[in-house]
């Protein structure tokens, strides 16, 4: 693999913790072996906002909790030629993904907000509104996984994921020798 | 089988490996004693066999039939780790996390969870077919030593049977039918019931998930240092054979 172009790649956290992020840099100093491999467009640890061009592999953390995450998700998948779920809130909504059944309520959502911005015992929300502000993106119903919106090619299971199934899946993927995972890798916490 | 209880046994096989078996044993029994793991969610050791989960079915004659039981027949040839099977399982197993809520990074069972640990050892990791139907179910906590989070129970049925046959009590039990089927207590709720923490029903070993949860215990032991983290479910018979 000693001439081959280097592969572009794209990052994105969308409803998530930034975890799975941090969890990239658990890599550690192999990063020097990976970054020998690829060069990085639109993604946080670059700073870009937009993709500069076509990207080999779009990484996804997090899944879709507003219309923002569905237009970035939608972006990344036109954008990218292997969209990855990195984690398992990319993988099935995750922590966030705990909105959509609030237990006897009809209206998850709603009982949601009103918990953490007007009922809550602890708040201090001197306006007793829920934020409303045009410029915030609009909430969905419920967090989707990021397979319900677009196609996904790989998901990166964990949370967050070892740097070690990163670091192994990416350079698998690079050098086209990816066959699944090793078992003793796969762990959904 | 009663009176001369010969032991007399006979042989079939499992994906070509020669098992011996004695009258009355089925598949899974014979297979567990020689070293052979069958993935099982509903059976567990010390409880009567149900036969509800399905990830234990094995090809039998060609046919389809749930290893925990169908008993064993001389000759046989069963078929249990082949693709198609094991796609199968991987199916059903994912469609149980999909039926409940399993959040795998909040739940205190993460680690010990036998449906998770299925779910490794089938190598669940692929972009999901299925919807997720995100029931809104109860969390009971009304027990001073026990809490149920049903959210996460897959209805294998093995607390009814534990405290039915075991502890000689019926605190559980099954109520509604198809996809409504639900495992439910004794009463309004669990305070109501003569549950106690110290019951086999209760016990740690008995629900595969988290959803019978014992109070103040939860994360004794850390995540990461937990039953499956450091081998697959089912490595504990498949040693047996070496």
């Amino acid at each position: 693999m000693s001439e081959l172009p280097k592969a572009r790649i794209a990052t994105a956290s969308l409803a998530g913790c930034f975890g799975c992020h941090m969890a990239i840099l658990d890599i550690d100093e192999r990063l020097i072996d990976l970054m020998q491999l690829v060069d990085v467009d639109r993604s946080p640890l670059t700073d870009k906002k937009r993709f500069t061009q076509r990207c080999d592999i779009g990484i996804i953390e997090g899944g879709c909790c507003n219309e923002e995450n569905v237009h970035v998700l939608h972006d990344f998948r036109r954008n990218c030629d292997v969209l990855i779920a990195l984690g398992q809130c990319a993988i099935m909504g995750g922590l966030p993904a705990m909105r959509n059944a609030i237990m006897h309520s009809d209206a998850p959502l709603r009982e949601c907000l009103d918990e953490a911005y007007i009922t809550g015992k602890y708040i201090r929300n001197t306006t007793h509104n829920v934020p409303n502000d045009p410029a915030l993106p609009l909430l969905l119903d419920e967090v989707y996984p990021c397979s319900q919106v677009v196609e996904i090619d790989y998901q990166i299971p964990g949370c967050a994921p070892s740097g070690d199934i990163i670091f192994d899946t990416l350079s698998k993927l690079l050098t086209g020798k990816f066959r699944g995972f090793e078992r003793d890798m796969i762990k959904f916490d | 089988m009663s009176g001369t209880k010969k032991e007399t046994g006979f042989t079939f096989t499992i994906d070509g490996v020669e098992i011996t078996a004695y009258a009355g044993q089925t598949i899974m029994e014979a297979a567990d004693e020689a070293g052979v793991y069958i993935p099982r969610l509903c059976d567990h050791e010390g409880l009567r066999h149900q036969g509800s989960c399905r990830v234990c079915t094995v090809k039998a004659g060609g046919r389809s039939v749930a290893a925990c039981t169908q008993p064993a027949a001389p000759g046989q040839a069963v078929e249990n780790e082949t693709p198609h099977l094991t796609k199968m399982r991987r199916d059903l197993v994912e469609m149980l996390f999909h039926e409940g809520n399993h959040l795998c990074p909040i739940c205190e069972a993460s680690g010990n969870c036998e449906l998770q640990a299925m779910a490794y050892r089938l190598d669940m990791t692929e972009a999901t077919k299925f919807p997720y139907l995100e029931p809104c179910r109860a969390l009971d906590a009304s027990h001073p030593d026990i809490a149920l989070d049903t959210n996460r129970c897959i209805s294998c049925g093995r607390c009814i049977r534990a405290s039915q046959d075991v502890d000689g009590k019926g605190v559980f039990g099954y109520v509604g039918r198809g996809i409504h089927r639900r495992v439910a207590v004794n009463g309004e709720n669990l305070a109501d019931t003569d549950a106690q923490v110290s019951d086999h029903a209760i016990s740690a070993e008995v629900c595969p998930v988290g959803c019978i949860i014992r109070k103040r215990v939860g994360f004794a032991v850390p995540i990461g240092e937990r039953e499956f983290d450091h081998g697959l479910i089912g490595h504990d018979i498949e040693e047996k054979r070496k």
